[in-house]
């Protein structure tokens, strides 16, 4: 196996360019549970993307036909809400199924573009901190050591709060979340991308887009860019996942998404309190969090395999 | 310094007092230097924390110092048992996985370190409260596990009982994303130190399955953990916000959370700069103890 690693090496240069494409999706199917991971994350973006035509009822309508001030219990506990609340309601009689799935939405609309908003950031300062070298890249990698040493959820909701208290909208819009996320978790994405552009720097082909007369930034994006990706899109892969927990956490302990509006984490912020009568809205919703951060885990770890065998 | 830009400018304790008058607010706000520029009231902050001067709680009415100080040995308790409960169930499960890879043990434990990696900690917490505080567990012969969901019931006395049913939920909350973290990264570090020289010496020299997997192998695999422990560290931090505002601990979590709520800018400057210390010590006790450990490593 070692033996035979260079010339593997040899033909996975002359082929990168025709196959790689091909060979990464059949490395990635034969990762089983990447595979059920990447049909569960489809089915929860397909319910986000149509929560408005898919769920029963509107998200912040109070149900006053039924609801008496209890929550109402889910169809297989009573089986008269069978047609009706099929998952039970909240405390404040609202359907507890379509309020999960608006909250799909926020969540992996957060993930995705906090995750966006962490990768420019942390590709642009680690590319250029890597490609220069020198005193730029120590004064970006102390940066970097700075913002790794402070511990993330903390500060994440200390500045929401600070937010949340000057804004003089009673509610904290979820761009803001995104923003605060974004601006703190770029560090490891920085680093990432500042590490593979050391060493590709010295490689051969930069030298020779150098002599070709290429600018820095040319070369930065268009040359090495895309030798550095693989470990890039895996990073970020797992971080939507830990966005998710981030902006749930957040949202629970009542510092990210402000109420009515749904999302996974402030639906559980209630439930505490009525643990003793409704164990059905403080299940679903941590379960669709779960089921959702487990599915992008496993598609990162097949990613990982599937890019690149080595960085196991 | 963004902390100084809150509404009230640091007085929303006082602000929200219907006994305080206009004219106090002015005062108070001289006083404490709240009239000044941002950036001047920052330096004189850290000159102040420099020489060990961490500002006056506004909520809690109590230097922020002793404050922090006062919740430190509840905190402490907290995350020294999850990190003893984390790190035997977390060594043992990786030892055990990496001993057998790809057998059905191992992937039992890899599913379940994935699954500690992906559970959120607050909602964890409230289903171990639902099965072992609201509901219990019934056992055969008519016992139930019940535990207590929050706090601490004897807050003077030191009842040692009271406090361990107390602490075994948070603990195990708390341990949940270290067990899975130790497992996944003492399976990998065992199965690199399996496949070593000095290991296929020892079982050529005749040694027994135990000499050879625990003076031999576990001493080695043990090393890079050290790494592992200091990196979890303010992930640590931020669990036992959460863990401690469920499970009503009085730690440094819940003060910080509180802090939160009350626009206490002191408390919360202080608990952030306490943390960063804590954990930059801790990193450096981890390289330090690295070296101890692993002679092959040299710092220059």
């Amino acid at each position: 196996m070692a033996l035979s690693a260079p010339i593997n090496q040899v033909f996975a240069d002359e082929e990168a360019v025709v196959y790689s494409r091909n060979t990464v999706w059949s490395r990635f199917r034969k990762h089983k549970l990447a595979m059920a991971g990447a049909l569960v994350l489809l089915l929860m973006v397909v319910v986000a993307v149509f929560a408005p035509k898919l769920a029963p009822y509107d998200p912040n309508a109070i149900d006053n036909v039924h609801w008496q001030g209890n929550p109402l219990p889910p169809c297989f506990q009573d089986a008269t809400q069978c047609g009706a609340h099929t998952l039970g309601s909240d405390e404040n009689g609202r359907d507890l199924l379509s309020r999960l799935m608006f909250g799909a939405r926020i969540s992996l609309t957060v993930g995705v573009a906090a995750v966006v908003m962490e990768l420019i950031i942390g590709t642009l300062l680690g590319a250029v901190a890597g490609y220069y070298g020198g005193w730029v890249d120590y004064v970006m990698m102390r940066i970097t050591d700075v913002f790794l040493s402070i511990p993330l959820l903390p500060l994440l909701l200390t500045l929401t709060a600070i937010v949340a208290a000057s804004s003089s909208k009673a509610s904290l819009g979820f761009g803001v979340i995104v923003v605060i996320i974004g601006a703190l978790s770029w560090p490891g994405v920085a680093r990432l991308v500042r590490a593979s552009y050391l060493s590709l720097r010295e490689r051969e082909y930069t030298e020779a887009a150098r002599a070709l007369g290429n600018g820095d930034v040319r070369i930065m994006l268009r040359h090495l860019l895309p030798n550095a990706i693989a470990p890039i899109i895996v990073q970020a892969t797992l971080d939507v996942a830990n966005v998710i927990v981030l902006e749930s956490t957040l949202s629970f302990l009542g510092f990210g998404i402000q109420p009515p509006t749904a999302s996974w984490g402030n639906m559980l912020a209630n439930a505490e309190s009525n643990l003793e009568v409704a164990w059905w809205a403080a299940v679903f919703p941590g379960l669709c969090i779960l089921v959702t951060v487990l599915a992008i885990n496993y598609i990162g770890d097949g990613l990982r395999d599937a890019l690149d065998p080595n960085m196991r | 310094m963004i902390l100084h830009n809150a509404p009230g400018g640091g007085l929303g304790p006082y602000l929200q007092n219907p006994h305080i008058t206009q004219a106090d607010i002015a005062r108070l706000k001289h006083n404490l230097g709240f009239d000044k520029p941002i950036y001047v009231q920052y330096v004189i902050w850290l000159g102040h924390v420099i020489v060990g001067d961490f500002g006056y709680s506004t909520s809690n009415s109590e230097p922020v110092f002793s404050a922090i100080v006062e919740r430190l040995p509840a905190t402490l308790e907290l995350m020294i048992s999850s990190f003893v409960i984390a790190f035997l169930i977390g060594v043992s499960a990786g030892l055990f996985a990496a001993i057998r890879p790809y057998s059905i043990w191992d992937y039992f434990i890899t599913t379940f370190a994935f699954f500690g990696q992906s559970m959120p900690v607050f909602w964890f917490a409230l289903m171990m409260q639902l099965a072992f505080a609201v509901h219990g567990i019934p056992l055969p012969g008519g016992y139930q596990i019940q535990l207590p969901s929050a706090g601490i019931s004897s807050g003077d006395t030191f009842d040692f009982g009271d406090r361990a049913t107390h602490l075994v939920l948070p603990a195990i909350v708390l341990a949940l994303l270290q067990v899975a973290l130790y497992s996944r990264f003492m399976r990998s570090s065992m199965l690199e130190v399996i496949k070593t020289d000095y290991m296929r010496t020892a079982w050529a020299k005749g040694l027994n399955f135990q000499t050879v997997l625990f003076k031999h192998g576990l001493k080695n695999a043990l090393i890079p953990l050290v790494t592992v422990t200091a990196l979890t560290l303010p992930g640590l931090f931020g669990g036992a916000i959460v863990t401690e505002t469920i499970f009503a601990w009085p730690g440094e979590g819940r003060l910080f959370f509180n802090a939160l709520g009350q626009q206490d800018i002191a408390l919360m400057m202080g608990y952030l700069v306490f943390n960063a210390f804590l954990v930059v010590f801790f990193n450096l006790f981890a390289d330090v103890a690295y070296a101890w450990l692993d002679p092959r490593v040299k710092y220059d």
